[in-house]
C-alpha cells in the first residue's frame, strides 16, 4: 500500500481548516439509491456558491449533509474547520440551514416560534432580538398571530427571521425565494450579503439564477448525485 | 449546564404551549381514559368486590391507552411543519431535546391522571386508602417509567412511515415490567398493603425508572438521527 507522507496530510488538513467547506469523496445512500456520489467541494469564507440541477439530483441532500442534518455514507469533510463526522454539534452551532420546509410550529405564534429558536440558540436578550427580527422580516404587525393562519410567503419570512437571530458563519439556503414577494426576495439578498460581510460563506440551491441579485463566486451543477 | 437547562425548558414549554392550543387533543385523551374505565367496568359487571380488585389494573390500562395518544402527538407537532429537522439542527446535545419532551409528556399524562383517577375511584367503588401518600409515590414512579419509555419509543416511531401502528407495538412489550410493578404496587396500597409487599414493588419501580432513564438518555441521540 502506498503511504502518504505525513507532511502532505498535515498540509491538506491545514488547507481544509482555512475553508468554510471542504468535502472529499462524500457519498450518501438512501436504501439502494445513491443520492450523492463522490462529492468534491471547496468553499472559501466569503464565497457565495450556487448549486443548480434537475429535481432529484441530490442538491438538497448535499445541503443537509453539510448542515449535519444527515450524516454521509462515506467520504471526509471539514465544515468551518471542524470534522464532519466527529464535530457535528460544533458545526451546527455556527451554521444554519433553510430547507424546503420552514420548520415552524403552526400552533405557536410568530413571536413564540422565534423565542423558542432564540432560547435554543442561546441568543442574549431574546425578546429584543426577536422583536427586531420580526420587524426586519415585516411581520411585526402579525407577531402574535398563530403561524397556522399565515400564508406560505409569511411562513417563509418567519423562517428567515430565525436565520437573522442566528447570524451564522455558514448559511445554507434551499430554494429560499420560493413563495416570496419582491420584498421577501430583497430580504434574502440582504441576508446573503450580511453573512458574507461578516466573513461567512453562503451555499444556495437555486433553479432560477435570475432571482439572485449578486454574482456568485462559483456555480455548480448537480446531476444524479455528481457535482460538476 | 445553564444553557442545557434553557434548551430543556424551551422544548418543554414549546410542547406544552402547542398542547394547550390544541385543546381538542387533551379533551380527547382524557375522554379516552375515562371511556376505557367505563367500558372495562361494564365488562367486569356490577360485583363491587371484583371491581375493587380490578381497579388498579384497569386504571393503569386507561393511562396506557391515553398516554399513547400523548406520545404520538408529542412528535407529530415536530413532523407537521418539518420542524424536526430544524429542531435537530439547533446547537446542543440530543438528550436536552429528550428531557424537554419527557417533562412536557410527564406533565400532560399527570394531568390526565388527575382527572382519570377520581373517575376510577368512583366507578370502581374504591375508597381512598390510609396509605395514599405511598400510593401517590407509586403512581408518580410508574408514570415516570411509562412516560420515559413512551417518549423514547415515540421518537423512534416518528422516523418511520407507519408510526401510529409501530408505537404501541414497540412500547407495550417494553412496558411490561413497569406496568406490572405499578399495577401490583397500586393494588397493594389500595388494599392498605395487607400483604406487606408494596415496598418491594416500589423499589422495583425505582430500579426500572433509573435503568430506563439512563438507557434512553444514552441511546436517544442514535435513534433520533437514524
Amino acid at each position: 500500500m502506498l503511504a502518504i507522507p505525513a507532511p502532505l496530510i498535515q498540509a491538506e488538513v491545514a488547507r481544509a481548516r482555512t475553508l468554510a467547506i471542504s468535502l472529499s469523496g462524500i457519498t450518501r445512500r438512501f436504501g439502494h439509491k445513491w443520492a450523492l456520489r463522490g462529492i468534491e467541494l471547496d468553499v472559501a469564507f466569503g464565497d457565495l456558491v450556487v448549486i443548480q440541477g434537475h429535481n432529484g439530483g441530490g442538491k438538497s441532500t448535499l445541503l443537509r449533509v453539510i448542515a449535519t442534518a444527515i450524516m454521509p455514507t462515506g467520504g471526509t469533510g471539514r465544515i468551518l474547520g471542524k470534522d464532519l463526522w466527529r464535530e457535528a454539534a460544533a458545526i451546527r452551532a455556527e451554521s444554519a440551514l433553510l430547507g424546503t420546509t420552514n420548520g415552524l410550529y403552526e400552533d405557536l405564534s410568530a413571536t413564540e416560534n422565534l423565542l423558542f429558536a432564540a432560547r435554543m440558540l442561546g441568543v442574549r436578550q431574546p425578546a429584543e432580538r426577536v422583536a427586531e427580527a420580526l420587524r426586519q422580516v415585516g411581520l411585526a404587525n402579525d407577531a402574535h398571530e398563530r403561524v397556522r393562519a399565515f400564508s406560505s410567503g409569511m411562513q417563509r419570512r418567519l423562517a428567515l427571521g430565525r436565520l437573522l437571530l442566528q447570524q451564522p458563519k455558514l448559511l445554507l439556503l434551499d430554494e429560499p425565494f420560493n413563495t416570496l414577494d419582491a420584498d421577501g426576495v430583497a430580504l434574502v439578498s440582504a441576508l446573503i450579503a450580511g453573512t458574507r460581510e461578516r466573513g461567512g460563506a453562503v451555499v444556495i440551491v437555486l433553479h432560477d439564477l435570475a432571482r439572485l441579485t449578486m454574482p456568485p463566486s462559483a456555480t455548480y451543477t448537480m446531476t444524479a448525485g455528481r457535482l460538476s | 449546564m445553564n444553557a442545557a437547562w434553557t434548551r430543556v425548558s424551551a422544548v418543554a414549554a414549546k410542547d406544552l404551549t402547542a398542547e394547550r392550543r390544541a385543546k381538542a387533543n387533551i379533551v380527547a385523551v382524557t375522554s379516552l381514559g375515562a371511556l376505557t374505565l367505563l367500558v372495562f367496568g361494564f365488562a367486569i359487571g356490577p360485583d363491587v368486590a371484583t371491581l375493587r380488585t380490578a381497579a388498579a389494573g384497569i386504571l393503569w390500562l386507561s393511562v396506557l391507552f391515553s398516554g399513547v395518544l400523548v406520545f404520538h402527538r408529542s412528535y407529530q407537532i415536530e413532523l407537521d411543519g418539518g420542524a424536526l429537522e430544524a429542531l435537530l439542527l439547533y446547537p446542543g446535545e440530543r438528550w436536552e431535546i429528550f428531557v424537554g419532551k419527557l417533562l412536557a409528556n410527564l406533565f400532560v399524562v399527570l394531568l390526565v391522571e388527575a382527572i382519570v383517577i377520581p373517575v376510577a375511584l368512583v366507578l370502581y367503588h374504591v375508597a381512598i386508602p390510609d396509605t395514599w401518600p405511598q400510593l401517590l409515590v407509586v403512581i408518580l414512579l410508574g408514570t415516570l417509567g411509562f412516560v420515559t419509555l413512551g417518549t423514547f419509543y415515540s421518537a423512534m416511531a416518528s422516523r418511520t412511515r407507519s408510526r401510529e401502528v409501530l408505537l404501541p407495538l414497540l412500547l407495550f412489550p417494553m412496558l411490561v415490567p413497569v406496568l406490572l410493578a405499578a399495577v401490583e404496587g397500586s393494588a397493594a396500597y389500595l388494599s392498605g398493603n395487607a400483604m406487606g409487599d408494596a415496598g418491594a414493588w416500589l423499589r422495583l419501580l425505582i430500579v426500572f425508572d433509573v435503568i430506563f432513564i439512563l438507557a434512553a438518555l444514552f441511546v436517544f441521540e442514535h435513534i433520533i438521527e437514524a
